[in-house]
């Protein structure tokens, strides 16, 4: 991947050879064997998990490391997602870190105990591997697993490596802790979670002093004596959900604090979004998750025929960074999305999402939605740069585009 | 019959007076007894249902322990991770204990109920049964008996109550009790006993509803003892699966002196009594034979 540094001004951690610190180990690890890591690293005392492909390598490598004793931790074998997530729930308002992984129909399983978890204020972090949902059935790389889930106040990271992922993963602890909210880390099904990269695991003494234990002011405890759930008023609900957006609202800065404390301690970072090659752009591509590393070849090919593109990477998806992407965004007249996922009848999510946060804003470029990689098809750079091609002389339409 | 046990109910002042619940509540009786039996290191579990309106609405709670109000269909997954959490801090002393509706436990719940059971996780886990969704209306639930009314089988329920005390037995958890308001000396005596035991420890507690059952407000306690009386409702243990004793039961009281007490099964003809009886008998048979069928453990087999 070749990467011209001095256009990225929220630095990229994805270069292939990440840099080495003192008691650090360099290893060869899948996506998702690279999040089992930075759970384990996190220290999460109780893991309720129930096993969906292409989830499953977090949840045995957890299993490995447990009985190898390296990972101190509960892992309970819960007999369905749901229960799993309502065991995160009260585990997690009892007082200890708590994390899991799923995905597709397993994170479809969880919706109701989703939006519980937030409502309760519970930190859990999840990692989630995007797969394509039933009917029919299909295993393949599709974000709208996880996008079905972004109204139920979980805060989503989309990763596009494995050490990208892991990082995340310790980073979102931190993040979740300090707003009270849960957190998904979300990377793609075997295009990130099964393919093997060199990845760093930092050394567990350094994440101790990144993430201090968990220690909630409110918990469930008979020597406290406060509940939690009972009915409420309409005013109490009110109150309830204002002070939950409140708290969503801290979310990005928290991110980029976290952000640039990892930096410091570990020497990488990832912003909550990322410019790639962006100055001058007449078109900006804006992604998120695997797609971001074929477009940043895309967008070299497309600037050394001339084209001035860059790509916008879009990592903390919800809350949606309204301020920062219009910011980042401010003087390119065109953006394209390319996005791996369709919501039927709305069109592909991101667009939706990012045209929804462009309402109002003074000179707003116009928006081309393509729908390319749903189902898991490749995307080639090829495709992206004929696309970003596409793009530029077309007139924008309102739908998303069907594109292989 | 067999057990007849002189218990002297022990109180500690965990549940208040000035709750939600209607005036004659079979579920709140049973609330009393079991949340004072509990104690004060406890921390409930409760789905929607009745009891999460006895247990009171944001800022006020009826009972002096943390309550958590879970998902209708999530009780026993709920107290998992409760409990899970807090032996990883040392405070595994702390009780867990579920107060689930029977919707929330015999249909909807079962599920986790298993998985929970399966495991052998460590809770106390109290079914309020009062035969319906009473919360919703009073619709029939798994543990609606054959032929009774509700909202949602105003014509009779055509089919039989789900067994879950011997559903949850198969599981061979360490305890399975039946136990209901109408001997109060029994119900605290069984919460009191799993309380003092680990693992996954189950009580279904007959609770008659007011206007689920179609009973006067004085009727609860006189409507249960018929259950047990009548041989409808028998009082029983089971302990590890295997080891039966019953406790009270059948008096040779025909079915009739207990269903005519109540409005949910007053279209029932002579010859759909005559079923009932018979199943009555049929099932009380079952339960004294299976109390004779003990067997000498195998020296292999290791119980928990
Ligand atoms: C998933 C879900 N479906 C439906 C409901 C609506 N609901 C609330 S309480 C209840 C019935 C509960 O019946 P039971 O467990 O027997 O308790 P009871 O009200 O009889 O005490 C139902 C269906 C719900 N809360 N959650
Ligand atoms: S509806 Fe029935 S169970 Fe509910 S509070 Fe009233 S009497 Fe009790
Ligand atoms: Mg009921």
């Amino acid at each position: 991947m070749s990467m011209d540094t001095s256009n990225i001004t929220v630095t990229s951690g994805q270069s292939c050879m990440p840099p080495v610190q003192e008691g650090d180990t360099r290893m060869l690890l899948t996506g998702n064997h690279a999040v089992a890591y930075g759970a384990m690293l996190a220290r999460p005392q109780v893991v309720p998990i129930y096993p969906i492909t292409p989830q499953t390598p977090i949840a045995e490598k957890i299993s490995d490391l447990q009985l190898s004793g390296e990972f101190d931790v509960d892992l309970m074998t819960a007999e369905s997602e749901h229960s799993a997530m309502c065991a995160c729930v009260t585990a997690s308002l009892t007082g200890v870190r708590v994390f899991t992984a799923t995905a597709s129909q397993g994170l479809l399983l969880m919706h109701e105990m989703l939006h519980y978890a937030a409502g309760a204020r519970a930190p859990i972090v999840m990692a989630e591997v995007n797969r394509t949902l039933g009917s029919p059935w299909g295993f393949w790389p599709d974000q709208s697993d996880s996008l079905s889930q972004r109204d139920t106040s979980w805060i989503q990271y989309y990763c596009e490596s494995g050490q990208e992922s892991l990082d995340t993963v310790i980073q979102a602890f931190k993040v979740a802790e300090q707003v009270n909210l849960p957190a998904m880390v979300v990377h793609e099904a075997f295009y990130i979670s099964h393919a093997l990269e060199p990845v760093v695991v930092p050394s567990q003494e350094r994440v101790d002093r990144y993430l201090p234990p968990f220690n909630p002011e409110h918990r469930l405890d008979p020597l406290i004596n406060e509940s939690w759930g009972a009915v409420v008023n309409q005013d109490m609900y009110y109150r309830h959900r204002k002070e939950l957006t409140e708290s969503m609202a801290l979310v990005a800065e928290r991110s980029i604090q976290a952000d640039a404390e990892y930096q410091e301690l570990f020497g990488r970072s990832y912003g909550i979004i990322e410019r790639y090659r962006m100055d001058d752009a007449d078109l900006a591509i804006v992604g998120f998750g695997a797609m971001c590393g074929t477009s940043r070849v895309a967008v070299d090919a497309l600037r050394a025929a001339g084209l001035q593109v860059g790509l916008l990477k879009i990592k903390l998806f919800n809350p949606f960074p309204t301020e920062h992407v219009r910011a980042a965004i401010a003087g390119i007249p065109k953006l394209m999305v390319i996005e791996r996922n369709v919501s039927p009848g709305i069109g592909g999510v991101l667009a939706q999402t990012l045209k929804a946060n462009l309402y109002g804003m003074k000179d707003a470029p116009t928006v081309h939605s393509y729908l390319a990689g749903v189902g898991g098809l490749n995307v080639p750079s090829r495709l992206i740069e004929e696309l970003a091609k596409k793009a530029m002389a077309d007139e924008p339409v309102a739908e998303s585009l069907w594109q292989r | 019959m067999i057990d007849q046990l002189k218990y002297e109910i022990e109180e500690k002042p965990v549940f208040c007076s000035g709750h939600n619940a209607c005036p004659g509540c079979g579920e709140a009786l049973a609330i009393r007894y079991i949340l004072n039996t509990m104690g004060s290191n406890t921390i409930a579990v409760i789905p929607p249902s009745c009891i999460a309106i006895i247990s009171g609405h944001q800022p006020y709670s009826s009972m002096r322990i943390p309550t958590y109000q879970t998902t209708l269909e999530a009780s026993a997954a709920s107290a998992t991770g409760m409990k899970r959490s807090l032996i990883r801090q040392g405070r595994g002393d702390v009780n867990i204990l579920v107060i689930a509706g029977d919707g929330g436990t015999y249909d909807i719940g079962i599920q986790s109920l298993s998985g929970a059971a399966e495991r052998n996780e460590d809770m106390v886990y109290v079914c309020l049964d009062n035969e319906g969704y009473m919360n919703t209306g009073s619709q029939k639930s798994g543990s609606t008996p054959y032929l009774a009314s509700t909202s949602s089988t105003p014509g009779g329920k055509p089919t039989e109550k789900k067994d879950i005390a011997e559903i949850m037995a198969a599981h061979r958890v360490p305890y399975v009790a039946t136990a209901t308001i109408g001997y109060p000396d029994d119900l605290a005596r069984k919460v009191a006993k799993a309380r003092d035991m680990k693992g996954m420890r189950f009580i279904v507690c007959l609770t008659p509803c007011l206007a689920g059952w179609g009973i006067p407000d004085d009727a609860a306690v006189r409507v249960s003892r018929l259950a047990v009386e009548t041989g409808f409702f028998p009082l029983y243990e089971v302990e590890d699966g295997e080891h039966y004793t019953i406790n009270r039961g059948h008096t040779g009281l025909p079915v009739e002196r207990y269903l005519e007490t109540q409005r949910r099964f007053k279209h029932l003809d002579p010859d759909q009594i005559a079923t009932l009886q018979g199943q009555v008998e049929h099932k009380w048979a079952l339960l004294q034979a299976r109390t004779k069928l003990e067997c000498e453990p195998h020296p292999e087999y290791l119980t928990r």
